[in-house]
């Protein structure tokens, strides 16, 4: 027996696999709180997402239709959902459903479903193409960049930049090309793969760093932890990173939440120039980022923490952490039964 | 010359920088030197008592401490100079 509240919360994000979402490193946090006992139910868009699998970390797992079928096909599925599991909470996990989400706030928020996540306008103004305007409004330094469409475009672009130059889709991948050359090469992979705009960002030589930071949508930090990518994949995604001691990073973190009163998770990429130790913001994730369980391993839980500030439950900003900790990913084979992957394929759930 | 007060020196000789999340190693002689740079011994102290505690000669030793300190440079482990 313990004192702890009996919660259910909701999550997308299972996809632990190379590139992973952030789901599975949610859970865990939310499963080690002191505050709550809180059931998951996962929500999935793929039947072969690891997390719908993992059964001590996900309760009950439902699919739910990719974001691009449209905002009635996922209310009508999440009403479906709701009947049966009474969620309490829901912590989106990707980029792509985010808009999906924001525009089904009110509603899902009179089904009792509550989130913490950003408001249209902070999504959008902190999109990758639209950077420029967003360090100018708050006053936060940035590389320049420029978004185009068109070979023509990138090519009468370029004029403006010194090489080398950072080529970026608008939502993922990023290239850094020493020529014109090489420039149009990457605008032609991006493009194929993500579709345009492309955008063309000022290269910044030197050190990029991560922030993984909490905002309560009223301008206050909850908490924030920084870390350095010590190994990447070949995708440049973090397979090995630490958490470091610097306070401009905290400071950058913390400008970033209250100018734009940010709500929710977040993940702040920043470079560090090299010639000048001026800080650059990269990027907004509008999410928590794969790693925030290593906020956990410092000292900060920030699920547990945007869970219990929807629960209405009081909770103090932390700004200590623990400096050092690393966290290092594996690959790991889970071996299941057929049955489940019968039930997810034949009736979405399980 | 000042080493940063924030890197942290393990008697292993494993040397983290707080700041930027990197770690280096170094042996028990390095370790002494880093530890005595965190004191702000100056250099002079450090080099009288490297030539006094191992087999080496002055000019060997101030030629091995320079490369030493360059190294440390390089790492970012020490205090900017105004």
């Amino acid at each position: 027996m313990n004192n702890k509240k009996d919660i259910t919360v909701a999550v997308t994000g299972l996809n632990a696999i190379d590139s992973p979402g952030p789901g599975i490193a949610v859970i865990r946090g939310l499963k080690e709180s002191n505050f709550f006992n809180i059931r998951i139910v996962g929500l999935a868009y793929e039947i072969l997402e690891p997390g719908i699998y993992m059964d001590e970390l996900v309760d009950k797992v439902y699919q739910i239709p990719v974001p691009s079928s449209g905002f009635d096909l996922m209310l009508e599925r999440l009403k479906y959902i709701q009947e049966k599991e009474n969620i309490d909470v829901l912590i989106p996990n990707f980029d792509a459903e985010l808009m999906t989400f924001i525009k089904l706030k009110p509603i899902l928020n009179k089904m009792g479903i509550k989130m913490l996540i950003p408001t249209k306008e902070q999504f959008e103004e902190r999109l990758k193409g639209d950077l420029n305007d967003f360090g100018v409004k708050h006053h936060i330094k940035v590389p320049t960049s420029e978004t185009v469409f068109t070979i023509n475009e990138l090519e009468d672009s370029l004029e403006d930049f010194d090489f080398p130059v950072v080529i970026k889709g608008k939502f993922y991948d990023a290239y850094v090309a020493t020529n014109i050359e090489q420039a149009k090469s990457y605008f032609y992979k991006i493009s194929a793969k993500w579709g345009t705009p492309i955008i063309i960002q000022q290269f910044i030589n030197g050190n990029e760093f991560n922030i993984t930071a909490l905002g309560d949508g009223k301008g206050n930090m909850l908490g924030a932890v920084p870390m350095r990518k010590t190994f990447l994949t070949d995708k440049g995604k973090a397979w090995a990173g630490i958490s470091i001691d610097d306070p401009k990073l905290i400071k950058m973190a913390n400008d970033v939440v209250s100018k734009t009163k940010w709500s929710g998770g977040m993940e702040i990429e920043l470079m560090k120039e090299e010639k000048t130790n001026d800080l650059y913001l990269i990027e907004i994730n509008p999410r928590f980022p794969a790693w925030i369980y290593l906020a956990n391993g410092c000292g900060q839980n920030h699920p547990e923490m945007l869970v219990k500030f929807l629960m209405g439950e009081k909770v103090d900003p932390i700004k200590e952490y623990a400096i050092g900790k690393m966290f290092i990913r594996y690959s790991y084979d889970l071996i299941c039964d057929l049955d489940k992957y019968e039930k997810m394929s034949i009736h979405g759930e399980v | 010359m000042k080493l940063k007060k924030n890197i942290a020196i393990s008697e292993s000789g494993f040397i983290f920088n707080p700041e930027i999340g990197t770690s280096f190693t170094t042996n028990s002689l390095g370790v002494a030197i880093l530890k005595q740079l965190k004191e702000k011994t100056s250099l002079e102290k450090i080099k009288d008592s490297i030539i006094k505690n191992y087999d080496i000669d002055q000019v060997t030793c101030e030629k091995d401490l320079d490369d030493f300190l360059r190294i440390v440079n390089q790492y970012n482990l020490l205090e900017e100079q105004s």
